[in-house]
C-alpha cells in the first residue's frame, strides 16, 4: 500500500473547504483548526440545505400517507436506504435498518441476535482497542446469559495480536471488532478475522463507525455479518445511524423495539412483526436525517473515498513526521507507525502534560483536539495512560492545519515547561 | 475573555508539581475512597483517617489525573488536614460555591434567600490557598476536575462515618 502516498494528492482541500460553513468561522480571532472528526465531522452545505429543503417542501410522516408529501417523504427515506446500500456494498436495502447512531446498530445485534441465539457456556470474543459500544452491550447479554467474553491483544503498536486467535475462537458464537480504532486509528486485519471467525462457526459484528467515513467500503469483501456506522462521522446529521447485516441473518432475528411501523398485525392477542426492514425500525424514523445521510453519502461520492483515503493516507504521514521531527522524544504518538496501517486518528501524549491541559492551551489556538479516554477505557489500561490527547483528520484538513497543531502544541511545551 | 493565565496559576502548577500528601494509608483501618470523572477518565483515590473525636487525623491522595484535579487534590488535603469533620464540610460547601455549584439549587426551584444565607455562610470560611482554583469557573468544562476530590472526599467522610 505504500504506492498510495507517493500518488499526488488529488483533492482540492480549499475548495472543499469552502464547502463546510462551519469552517469558515473563527475561535478566540483565529481560523478554526478542526481536528476532532473522529468524534464528530463538520456539515456541507449541500447536507445542511437538504434537511432545510426536505422540512421546506416535503416534511410529512412516512408510510401510509396517501396525499402527495407524504410520498415524497416516504420515497425519500426510502431513497436513502438504497443509497447507502450502494455506498457501503450492500445486496439490498432491507440489509439496511436505521438507528440512531452506530452505538444502536451494536446494541441491537447484542440484543436481538444474542438473545436469540446465545447459551450459557458460549463464549464472544472482543478485542481490546474497542469502543465501550462494543463492549458493554456484550458484558449485558453475557451477564444475563452466562457467556464468556473474551479478549484480542494488542502488539506494542496498538495493532491486533492474532497469534492465538484459533485458541480464542473455539467455542466462540460473536465477534465484537472494530474496523477501525478510534484512539490509535489502527486499521485491523477484518477480512483475515471474519474468515477465520466464519471457519470456527462464529459471525461478526463490526463497528465501523471510523472506518465507513474514511475509506471505500464493500461489506461483501469485509466478509462480516454485519457493521454499524454513524452518520454524523461521515458528514451527515446527528440522529441517525447505519446497521448494516445479512438479510438471512436480520430476517431470523427478533424485532429489538416495539412500537408502531414495525409490525403486519396487531390485535388483542398479539403480533405479527412486518418484514424487513421495519422490523427494525419502531416508531417515526429520522427522515429529515436520511435525508441529510443521503446528501453526505452523495458528497462523499462526489469526491470518491478512494480520493478520501488517499488524502487522509498523505496527510496522517505528513503529521507523523512533522510531529516527530519537531517534538522527538518528548511526544508520544500511539497506535501503527505506518500511515497505510491506520486512518488519520492520532492519539498524542506530550512528556509532563496532562490531555487536558494540552487541549486547553490548544483551544487558546483556535484548535480543537479532544482529551479524555475516548471511551475505550480497556484501551487506555493496555496502553498504560489514564487519558490521550487525540487529533483526527478528515477530507477537509490540510497541511496547515497539521502546522497550526503543530505550533499549539509547541506553545504548550512553552507554557508547561517546569 | 478569560486567558489561561486566570486558570492556571502559579500556586495551581505548583501543586501539579510537587503534590501534596501524595500517596497511600493502610486500609483498613484508614478509608480508601475512588473518584472517577467519566468524561476524561481521571482518577482520584483518596485514603482517610478520621479521629474518633471527629478530626482529620491524616489523609493521602493516590491517582491520577489533569494539572486542576491533581492541584485541588493536593490543596484540598492540605486545607482538611486536622480539621474537623464539621470543618471541612463548611469548607466544602464553601469551595463548591466558588465553584458556582449551589447544592440547594439543586433540588428543584432555588431558595434565594437560603441560597443567599449559605453564601454569606460560606464567605466566612477561609479558602486560603483554594481561591486560586476560583478561575476555574470560566471554564466551565473543567469545574468537575476541581471537584473530583472534594465529591470523592465528602462520600469518603460519609464511608468513614458509617463505618465508626
Amino acid at each position: 500500500m505504500s504506492t498510495i502516498e507517493e500518488r499526488t494528492d488529488p483533492i482540492d482541500v480549499a475548495a472543499v473547504k469552502a464547502d463546510f460553513p462551519l469552517l469558515a468561522r473563527e475561535i478566540k480571532g483565529r481560523p478554526i483548526v478542526y481536528l476532532d472528526s473522529a468524534a464528530t465531522s463538520q456539515k456541507p452545505r449541500s447536507v445542511i440545505e437538504a434537511m432545510t429543503g426536505y422540512y421546506e417542501t416535503i416534511n410529512a410522516n412516512v408510510h401510509r400517507g396517501v396525499y402527495e408529501i407524504a410520498e415524497a417523504s416516504t420515497n425519500a427515506l426510502e431513497d436513502a436506504r438504497a443509497a447507502t446500500a450502494r455506498f457501503i456494498g450492500a445486496s439490498s436495502p432491507n440489509e439496511i435498518v436505521f438507528t440512531k447512531n452506530a452505538t444502536e446498530g451494536l446494541n441491537l445485534v447484542a440484543r436481538s441476535w444474542g438473545g436469540a441465539n446465545l447459551r450459557s457456556g458460549d463464549a464472544v470474543l472482543l478485542t481490546q482497542l474497542e469502543h465501550h459500544a462494543n463492549i458493554v452491550p456484550w458484558f449485558q447479554i453475557a451477564a444475563e446469559k452466562g457467556v464468556e467474553i473474551r479478549w484480542i491483544p494488542l502488539t506494542a503498536d496498538g495493532k491486533l495480536d492474532l497469534t492465538d486467535l484459533d485458541r480464542l475462537l473455539d467455542g466462540v458464537k460473536m465477534v465484537g471488532l472494530s474496523a477501525m480504532s478510534n484512539v490509535t486509528g489502527t486499521l485491523t486485519p477484518v477480512r483475515r478475522i471474519t474468515d477465520a471467525a466464519h471457519a470456527a462457526g462464529a459471525l461478526v459484528s463490526l463497528d465501523a463507525c471510523q472506518f465507513v467515513p474514511h475509506l471505500p467500503t464493500d461489506v461483501a469483501k469485509l466478509g462480516a455479518d454485519f457493521a454499524s456506522f454513524s452518520g454524523h462521522k461521515m458528514c451527515g446529521p446527528t440522529g441517525i445511524g447505519v446497521l448494516w447485516g445479512r438479510e438471512a441473518l436480520l430476517d431470523a432475528m427478533p424485532p429489538f423495539l416495539g412500537g408502531g411501523g414495525m409490525i403486519l398485525d396487531v390485535s388483542l392477542d398479539g403480533w405479527i412483526p412486518a418484514d424487513l426492514p421495519a422490523k427494525f425500525e419502531a416508531g417515526t424514523p429520522p427522515i429529515a436525517e436520511a435525508v441529510g445521510l443521503h446528501a453526505a453519502i452523495d458528497y462523499l461520492s462526489g469526491i470518491g473515498m478512494d480520493a478520501v483515503r488517499r488524502h487522509e493516507v498523505t496527510l496522517t504521514g505528513y503529521a507523523l513526521r512533522t510531529l516527530r521531527e519537531r517534538f522527538g522524544d518528548q511526544i508520544t504518538i500511539h497506535g501503527p507507525s505506518e500511515p497505510a496501517e491506520r486512518g488519520g486518528v492520532m492519539s498524542l501524549a506530550m512528556e509532563g502534560i496532562h490531555p487536558h491541559d494540552l487541549a486547553q492551551v490548544l483551544d487558546e489556538h483556535a484548535v480543537c483536539i479532544r482529551p479524555g479516554h475516548h471511551c475505550a477505557k480497556p484501551l487506555m489500561k493496555v496502553l498504560g495512560v489514564g487519558a490521550t490527547a487525540r487529533a483526527s483528520f478528515y477530507v477537509y484538513n490540510d497541511e496547515t492545519d497539521v502546522d497550526a497543531l503543530a505550533e499549539a502544541l509547541d506553545a504548550a511545551a512553552g507554557f508547561f515547561s517546569f | 475573555m478569560p486567558g489561561l493565565e486566570d486558570l492556571y496559576r502559579e500556586i495551581i502548577l505548583d501543586h501539579y508539581r510537587n503534590p501534596r500528601n501524595r500517596g497511600e494509608l493502610e486500609a483498613p483501618p484508614a478509608t480508601r475512597v475512588e473518584g472517577f470523572n467519566p468524561l476524561c477518565g481521571d482518577e482520584i483515590v483518596v485514603y482517610l483517617d478520621v479521629d474518633d473525636d471527629g478530626t482529620i487525623a491524616d489523609i493521602r491522595i493516590g491517582g491520577q489525573g489533569c494539572s486542576i484535579s491533581q492541584s485541588s487534590a493536593s490543596m484540598m488535603s492540605a486545607a482538611v488536614k486536622g480539621k474537623t469533620v464539621r470543618e471541612v464540610q463548611a469548607l466544602t460547601r464553601a469551595f463548591k460555591g466558588m465553584m458556582s455549584i449551589h447544592e440547594s439549587s439543586l433540588d428543584g426551584e432555588a431558595d434565594a434567600d437560603s441560597e443567599a444565607a449559605e453564601e454569606a455562610a460560606a464567605d466566612e470560611v477561609r479558602l486560603g490557598d483554594l481561591e486560586a482554583l476560583r478561575g476555574v469557573v470560566k471554564f466551565p468544562v473543567r469545574i468537575k476536575c476541581a471537584t473530583l476530590s472534594w465529591n470523592t472526599l465528602a462520600q469518603g467522610l460519609a464511608e468513614a462515618a458509617e463505618a465508626g
